[in-house]
């Protein structure tokens, strides 16, 4: 055999024994990420939705910022979060360095920017057609704000995976600020970066499928919603 | 908020006058229907009136106070469904009103039977035909119980069925006590549904009269003729 199919034979033999240490990393990234996701969500659409339908000095200004944040390069995030959360900084005291918590951070200014930026034009498509009849009940503009969220909810699944997918695959950040320490900070991504170059290849190729799997598990079920979504709502 | 007082309001966006001038006072109860050919600024009448559109200029006396905010409410020629039920975009309406979610969907509920849409409070609301979307639009806007509502072309590009349950539903609402100003192209809808007629023409109220007196002897030259331009096909005065 081969030593590259020995090496997918052994990547294979770690992911069907559940290896424990495979499992350790998968486990941590999917809570770290999980979490930034859930966090991007919670601040990024509605960031977008205010943009979308808000009125206020600087709407350009921050909407050109937060595309521009789209690309922002995850090392740079990652030094910035290092910074804030250095024992010298201004987040110091809040000893989140080098652990899950910092990562969170990390990967949900990753996110954020991405997450608001599409919110803003799926929820701005729909606020020119529904502009006027809100108005007309007389909606708040936070309650423009929800009213639109809930109802692209199905769209704004593409924004939700398109963060889950930013952040499971970035990797500068969380080194940074998490420093891949085992059993402690070390997740999917900085696991293949480092057993790579050490040469552990099985380990690294196994997490490499999981990762992949995972994505296209996520977004296969998010198709499969927004399909089902689409023919019952329209 | 009655009698409603408009003096001399103007809309003139970009210096071209869409309402040039529009003096109109309406009482308390009863439907008026608003006639005039395209562009005479129906429509943008109705959109001032419920605060889409604020006047150049002009005074809109809403009864001695300003526009009551939760008091007006307007349905729209191609109303919008959310992407979900039907009773959830009915009891939408009710969001603004601080009312909890348990009740708005049982107000939705009694008001959806009143528009014969109770069979389809579950479904989704974009699965309506035109006729059944525009029952919801009434529907949530009926939930309200408005004091004034503005109905624009509720029954524009409706079957002759579907605008019969409209107008069936626009009767109930004004027995419920709410003033309705509503614009059509329809003059025999006028006729079966007016108490009054308000016609416009380039932006003006060119007369303000009883339906039957309006089609019987129209004061103004302009309205005689629109009557006389429509009568052929529409009705047998």
């Amino acid at each position: 055999m081969s030593a590259f199919a020995t090496t997918f034979a052994d990547a294979f033999s770690l992911l069907a024994t559940f290896d424990q240490r495979a499992m350790e990393i998968v486990a941590l990234s999917l809570r770290v990420s999980g979490a930034a996701v859930v966090l991007g969500t919670l601040i990024g659409l509605p960031l977008g939705a205010c943009l979308a339908i808000g009125r206020f000095p600087g709407k350009h200004a921050l909407s050109v910022l937060i595309n521009g944040l789209m690309g922002a390069p995850s090392v740079v995030v990652g030094v910035v979060v290092y910074l804030f959360l250095s024992r010298s900084g201004p987040l110091g005291e809040w000893g989140l360095l080098y652990t899950p918590g910092a990562m969170v951070a990390a990967q949900t200014l990753l996110v954020v920017p991405l997450m608001a930026a599409i919110a803003r034009q799926v929820v701005e498509d729909t606020w020119q057609r529904y502009a006027e009849e809100l108005r007309a009940m007389r909606f708040s503009w936070w309650q423009s704000v929800t009213t639109l969220l809930y109802d692209c909810r199905h769209s704004l699944m593409v924004a939700v995976l398109a963060g889950l997918g930013r952040a499971m695959s970035e990797v500068g950040a969380v080194m940074i600020v998490g420093g891949n320490i085992d059993h402690a900070t070390r997740v999917m991504t900085t696991a293949i970066a480092l057993e790579t170059s050490k040469g552990d290849l099985p380990l690294a190729i196994a997490l490499g499928l999981v990762l992949i799997a995972v994505i296209l598990a996520l977004n296969a079920v998010a198709f499969a919603v927004r399909g089902w979504a689409m023919r019952r709502y329209g | 908020m009655f009698p409603l007082r408009l003096r001399d309001v103007r809309f003139q966006p970009n210096g071209r006058a869409i309402l040039d001038g529009v003096d109109l006072e309406l009482g308390g109860e009863g439907i008026t229907l608003v006639l005039g050919p395209n562009g005479a600024g129906k429509t943008v009448l109705l959109r001032t009136l419920c605060g889409l559109l604020e006047p150049s200029s002009g005074s809109i006396d809403w009864g001695g106070g300003g526009r009551p905010e939760l008091g007006v409410t307007m349905v729209f020629q191609h109303p919008m469904m959310l992407r979900a039920s039907v009773l959830e975009n009915v009891a939408l309406a009710l969001k603004p009103h601080g009312i909890a979610r348990r009740e708005r969907h049982q107000r939705a509920a009694k008001v959806l039977e009143r528009v014969g849409l109770a069979a389809r409070a579950g479904d989704s609301a974009r699965q309506l035909s035109g006729g059944e979307r525009q029952r919801l639009a009434l529907a949530r806007a009926w939930v309200t119980a408005p004091r004034l509502l503005l109905l624009d072309e509720p029954t524009a590009s409706l079957d002759p069925s579907a605008t019969a349950a409209v107008e069936r539903i626009v009767r109930e609402i004004r027995t419920d006590g709410t003033r309705i100003l509503m614009t059509t192209h329809n003059l025999g809808q006028a006729t079966r549904l007016g108490d009054d007629v308000v016609f416009m023409s380039a932006g003006r109220v060119r007369e303000h009269a009883p339906v039957q007196r309006f089609f019987a002897r129209p004061s103004s030259e302009e309205a005689r003729l629109f009557i006389q331009g429509e009568l052929p096909w529409r009705m047998n005065f």
